[in-house]
């Protein structure tokens, strides 16, 4: 058994997204230091606010402003942030009904410690010093004497008000219509045994595919499986490294990041004794002059762990029918 | 209706770090499991669907990988669920039903070693509001403990005997990762402790499905699916009731959880099932489920999750679909008559799946 190969894999994602009426006019009032709900058809203010009805699906879209301070319903003491959590130093994970609103919004509560923290507690917003028009303008809460500026606004009291918060707009100047969340996410990636006897052997210029035991064929690269036949494909089997160009198609269009003048081919490359065809650059050729039955073999850079691309070896061209089912 | 079971089960070792095999290498041997358990090769099988998630594997459509796995010639006919294998269970079972097949085989995996499966999961959050913030599984579901206590409906010595249970029950379960003996240890998010919380581990798990006759020719005693549900809740955390799971209770309902089973009639106060196999992944969402089910009676005999559960074992993506095979195994070796099998996704037990199993 060779040693299981891994490797980091890092995957980012901004993902782009746009706002519906309630939410841009959500995200754009905490640019603004301005929390709005939205009633819903029971005359529930839910915050943060929705565009249907938590209960009935309906559309909804009677926006109110509630307060900016409030009452921690529950919560949980994280002893150790982790990446692109609100704050750096241990705090509370708070689910905060703010003044006004029926249901709870999630946030961070900085909090100098877990007995600092209770449910029934008065919260506030912390605003972000530079806010854009997203949940994290809110910077986190932070415990509410009661000393500092109200919570604003105050209640509804007008006639009819019955102490509800009270409407408001949703419009703002230069409202906020999308948001962009940055995402990232590490892996350890570890291919398995059978990808892993394959890599090991790329890297000493060998090719080693896995036959099947029970159609016979072998995979190049190998899974560990065949796809065929649902069993394990355990016989190591040495392949190539010539092998015969099946099909190609020429590439025009330059792949960012890639430093490899256009037009090349891509092909399928049926190596000798393999009976799958592997997908690789031709190279050494110019590359109108690539065609079906090409014999190439692999090209290791130097130091490489797998070849570079595949060149003409120089050979007749392969008979078609030597190859026709491999395309 | 056509009569729908489960006619065989086979999971793998659950454990912390399979490096040293891929999805399609650690499934494999669990196919082969299951397939010879019912005599049955891959062409055999009218339908196969499989249950998995491309954030666990970082990968985009690693699903595909797996299939190599059953082996897909003559062509198959297949269908995935980016979902825990109770889901793809579910959409086999509609098949069924529908009269498009007599047999299917449902699969799925999940390898949460390479990744943080606690920041992987925040990418199934509210992408607007929630998301943003990262909240980690952990802390999620310690909100919901926190819920339980305020509301005078646990403590954390209740908490801690769960998880004894739990650990101690998977001592006879051979594929569990996390057995006997466990330490409550630090609190993690308080107020749950790393005792609370299931071991992160990989693991894969297979059933066989097959209707009426078929089911009986391929096993001695099938497992019968009486009734199937699922029903999801808002997502927003804010405007659920943490401490309940009316989703849960709902789907019960539905399935026929709280329904006499047909061979009990008349015996009065007898139990309408005899086992309970709970998806719940922390000890505190176990307290919720009972209640929500009703298996809290002070003179209850109802033996809940004998396997150890997902406190035990907890391959994302496949503990879901495990709770339903430890369920029909142990109909099917007798051990029980009328089995309930529980599934869940999302935060706080947002979405619930809930199966009752008899045997014959």
């Amino acid at each position: 058994m060779p040693e299981v190969l891994t490797a980091p894999l890092v995957v980012e994602f901004p993902f782009t997204r746009s706002l519906g009426p309630v939410q841009s006019a959500f995200l754009t009032g905490l640019r603004e230091r301005t929390v709005l709900g939205v009633t819903a058809s029971d005359g529930r203010v839910v915050v943060p606010p929705t565009e249907y009805d938590p209960v009935t699906a309906e559309e909804i879209r009677d926006l109110v402003e509630v307060g900016t301070s409030g009452t921690v319903t529950t919560w949980a003491w994280n002893p150790s942030p982790r990446r692109g959590q609100p704050l750096t130093t241990p705090f509370a994970w708070v689910l905060v009904r703010l003044d006004g609103a029926d249901t709870a919004l999630l946030h961070a509560l900085d909090a100098p410690g877990p007995d600092a923290v209770r449910t029934g507690m008065r919260v506030r917003v912390r605003w972000a010093e530079e806010r854009t028009g997203a949940i994290t303008d809110i910077a986190c809460f932070e415990p509410d004497d009661g000393a500092a500026e109200e919570s604003r606004p105050a209640p509804d009291h007008s006639a009819g008000g019955a102490g509800r918060p009270a409407p408001h707009t949703g419009e703002f100047a230069n409202p906020v219509t999308g948001i962009t969340t940055p995402a990232r996410l590490d892996y350890t990636y570890a291919p398995g045994r059978a990808q892993s006897r394959y890599l090991q052997a790329l890297s000493d210029h060998r090719i080693v595919g896995e036959r099947c035991p029970s159609c016979r064929k072998v995979y190049v690269p190998p899974r560990g499986a065949c796809p065929t036949c649902g069993v394990a494909t355990d016989t190591q089997v040495e392949a190539g490294p010539r092998g015969t160009v099946t099909t190609f198609c020429i590439v025009n269009i330059k792949a960012k990041n890639l430093d490899i003048e256009v037009p090349y081919v891509y092909a399928h490359i049926a190596l000798d004794g393999a009976d799958l065809a592997l997908h690789a650059r031709i190279g050494g050729i110019p590359y109108d002059r690539v065609r079906m039955g090409l014999r190439v073999e692999p090209v290791w850079a130097k130091g490489s762990r797998f070849p570079d691309h595949y060149r003409p070896t120089g050979e007749p061209d392969a008979d078609y029918d030597s190859y026709k089912e491999l395309i | 209706m056509r009569d729908v079971a489960i006619v065989a089960f086979g999971q793998s070792d659950h454990v912390r770090d399979s490096a040293e095999t891929s999805e399609v290498e650690m499934l494999m041997p669990v196919l082969h499991d299951v397939l010879a358990q019912t005599g049955l090769a891959a062409r055999d099988i009218d339908f196969t669907c499989s249950g998995s998630s491309d954030y666990l594997a970082g990968r985009a459509f690693s699903f595909t990988m797996a299939l190599d796995g059953v082996g897909a010639w003559p062509p198959i006919s297949e269908s995935h669920v980016e979902m825990d294998g109770a889901w793809a269970l579910y959409e086999a079972w509609v098949k069924l039903l529908t009269g498009e097949a007599e047999t299917a085989l449902v699969y799925s995996y999940g390898k949460s070693s390479p990744g943080s499966v606690r920041d992987v999961l925040t990418r199934q959050l509210d992408p607007y509001y929630v998301a943003p913030l990262w909240p980690d599984s952990v802390a999620l579901a310690a909100l919901q403990a926190q819920a339980l206590i305020d509301a005078e409906l646990t403590d954390e010595r209740e908490l801690a005997g769960i998880a004894a249970r739990r650990r101690t029950a998977a001592g006879s379960n051979p594929h569990a990762q996390l057995r006997g003996e466990v330490p409550m240890g630090e609190p993690l998010v308080a107020p749950l402790r790393t005792g609370d919380c299931p071991p992160i581990g990989d693991g894969a798990a297979a059933v066989v499905l097959a209707v009426g006759d078929t089911a009986r020719r391929l096993t001695d005693r099938p497992a019968w699916i009486r009734g199937l549900d699922h029903r999801i809740e808002a997502h927003g955390l804010g405007v659920r009731d943490l401490t309940d799971s009316p989703s849960t209770r709902l789907a019960a309902e539905r399935a026929g959880a709280f329904e006499l089973s047909h061979g009990r009639k008349g015996t009065g106060g007898a139990p309408m099932v005899d086992t309970a196999e709970l998806h719940a992944p922390f000890t505190s969402q176990e307290v919720v489920l009972r209640r929500a089910l009703r298996l809290d009676a002070p003179d209850s005999t109802v033996c809940i999750n004998p396997s150890g559960g997902a406190l035990a074992a907890n391959p994302v993506m496949a503990a879901g679909l495990i709770r339903l095979g430890e369920a029909a195994a142990r109909i099917q070796r007798g051990a029980s008559d009328r089995a309930l099998a529980h599934a869940t996704s999302g935060p706080c037990l947002q979405h619930n799946l809930v199966a009752v199993l008899e045997g014959e």
